[in-house]
């Protein structure tokens, strides 16, 4: 079993704010895939109101952007055989409906 | 005469359960845990004793005052003989101390504390959970090795075997069962509380076993709880919490059984039947359990059997469904899986719960077919029919069986 991380992103932090119906969406995505007990990490959310890029020369940008205006929203951690498992798993994500993409990345364990 | 006879009979077993663990945990704790098998052979002794003199001279009028006065006797005897022993064999080597050993005590007080200790004795991490609750049943309830094969269908060697190894393995940890110390007690009491929910668990859900002795399991789990409840130390939220979701399913118990034993689906149950005191009750250690901020599975168990006891509300099932996503998310299981997505169905409909149920591809389950036979009934007969047959294949107990047939049945009468 290898484990992939499913890194998700936005470019509108007004939607860091979900109503209800879309947190309890989220929910029952996150938890179904519990159900398939594919979950190895339940993750995080991280802020866009608290966050800083730091850049060298020790310069530090306010703010998560880095190139362009979409930032990172969250991360959680599935447990899938093959990437294109973990792949199905993110489609079913309701971040699609509010123009968010989701990275997956496989997870290269240290030794 | 046999009317004597049978008041004694009658009365002994009840008699045993209540008072010989209560009697073991005093002289545990007073001969230390590692001698416990000394404390159940007085016990053991003083019951024994009960019955030939109760058999002739008819039941004395308190019980209970009669066998603690015996132990309190053979605990004496007992204590006199060893100190002879240490005497004649020591004695010419150096001076024994000759101070009296404390004599033991059965006051209310000293048997509530003692018990509490014996509990989190016996709820030890270093034994596997199956272990821990052979050894809570015989330890602190006072089941039989027969009681318990019967509960778990297992050989009465198995059961022993487990038992021996189990009691081997606290011997080696040398837990102190004297003063509770307010560390040792948070450290454990998450194996207590598991140990108790599994307990109960054991008595509910498991489709083995005669009837009564799991109504005796549920009983005994919520006699341990609500002993936890009486130490302030002890009486945590997460405790109230397991007291709550313990009332709340122990209320149904009279309403999902049929005069012939056959199991009653919850939607068809008699609500006349389920306990209001008892719901009143989990309702009472629902709040105690919300005092803090701590959300325990527990918790989460407990406010989806709470939904259960009211009637069709408007949003009951999405309560219910949002409480299962927590609880799939704190710890995986099969069944928990399949529960979250029944509820699922009951929210977004039998078509995206197939959808999500076939997900699951549980499929030794027997659990699993009889799903998602239940969900293709409104869309599909003929593959609801054979989710059935497959759910009635799989299952290896004999009520399931029954009660699958009985839904199976129902789809070919019109």
């Amino acid at each position: 079993m290898k484990e992939f991380v499913l890194i998700f992103r936005l470019d509108d932090p007004g939607h860091m704010k979900p109503s209800p119906e879309q947190m309890q969406e989220r929910m029952n995505w996150l938890a179904g895939i519990a159900a398939q007990n594919k979950l190895a990490d339940k993750g995080n959310t991280l802020s866009v109101t608290s966050g800083r890029t730091v850049k060298p020369g020790n310069i530090v940008t306010d703010g998560p952007y880095t190139e362009i205006k979409e930032f990172i929203s969250g991360y959680i951690v599935v447990k899938t055989d093959t990437i294109e498992e973990a792949v199905e798993l993110a489609k079913g994500n309701p971040i699609f409906k509010l123009g968010g993409n989701i990275e997956v990345r496989e997870v290269i364990k240290r030794d | 005469m046999s009317e004597k006879s049978a008041s004694h009979t009658d009365l002994l077993p009840h008699l045993f359960r209540l008072e010989y663990t209560k009697m073991t945990a005093v002289l545990c704790r007073h001969f230390g845990l590692q001698h416990i098998e000394i404390a159940e052979d007085i016990a053991s002794e003083t019951f024994l004793k009960a019955m030939e003199s109760w058999g002739v001279n008819g039941v004395p009028e308190n019980p209970a005052a009669w066998l603690y006065a015996v132990a309190k006797n053979k605990t004496k005897d007992y204590l006199r003989r060893q100190q002879l022993f240490e005497n004649q064999v020591k004695g010419a080597l150096k001076t024994p101390a000759s101070q009296d050993a404390p004599e033991v005590r059965f006051t209310p007080e000293i048997i509530q504390d003692s018990q509490l200790a014996m509990i989190f004795a016996v709820c030890n991490p270093c034994n596997p959970a199956e272990a821990q609750i052979c050894l809570a049943l015989q330890i602190l309830c006072g089941f039989s090795i027969t009681e318990m094969a019967d509960a778990f269908l297992a050989k009465t060697e198995t059961i022993k075997k487990r038992l021996l190894r189990a009691r081997e393995k606290l011997r080696q940890d040398h837990f102190e069962i004297g003063e509770l110390q307010e560390s040792a007690i948070a450290e454990r009491l998450p194996t207590v509380l598991r140990t108790i929910y599994l307990l109960f668990n054991e008595g509910y859900f498991s489709a083995s076993g005669s009837q009564l002795i799991r109504k005796d399991l549920c009983a005994e789990a919520l006699r341990l709880a609500h002993l936890l409840s009486e130490n302030p130390l002890t009486n945590t939220t997460e405790a109230n919490a397991l007291l709550a979701l313990m009332c709340y399913q122990s209320s149904r118990l009279e309403a999902r059984e049929d005069e012939a034993g056959e199991t009653i689906l919850f939607e068809e149950q008699d609500r006349d039947l389920w306990s209001q005191e008892l719901i009143d009750k989990g309702n009472q250690y629902l709040v105690n359990a919300c005092a803090g901020n701590a959300v325990s599975k527990y918790h989460l168990e407990a406010g989806i059997a709470y939904w259960h006891t009211t009637p069709v509300a408007t949003k009951k099932w999405e309560h219910i469904l949002q409480l299962y996503n927590q609880l799939i998310l704190l710890e995986y299981s099969p069944m928990m899986a399949l529960n979250r997505t029944f509820a699922y169905a009951q929210v977004y409909g039998p078509e995206r719960g197939i959808a999500e149920a076939e997900k699951l591809q549980l499929t030794t389950h027997s659990a699993y077919h009889a799903l998602l036979a239940y969900l293709w009934i409104s869309i599909d007969l003929t593959k609801a029919i054979s989710y059935y047959q497959q759910a009635i294949q799989l299952t290896k107990s004999a009520t399931e069986k029954k009660t699958l047939q009985r839904e199976l049945d129902k789809l070919y009468t019109p």
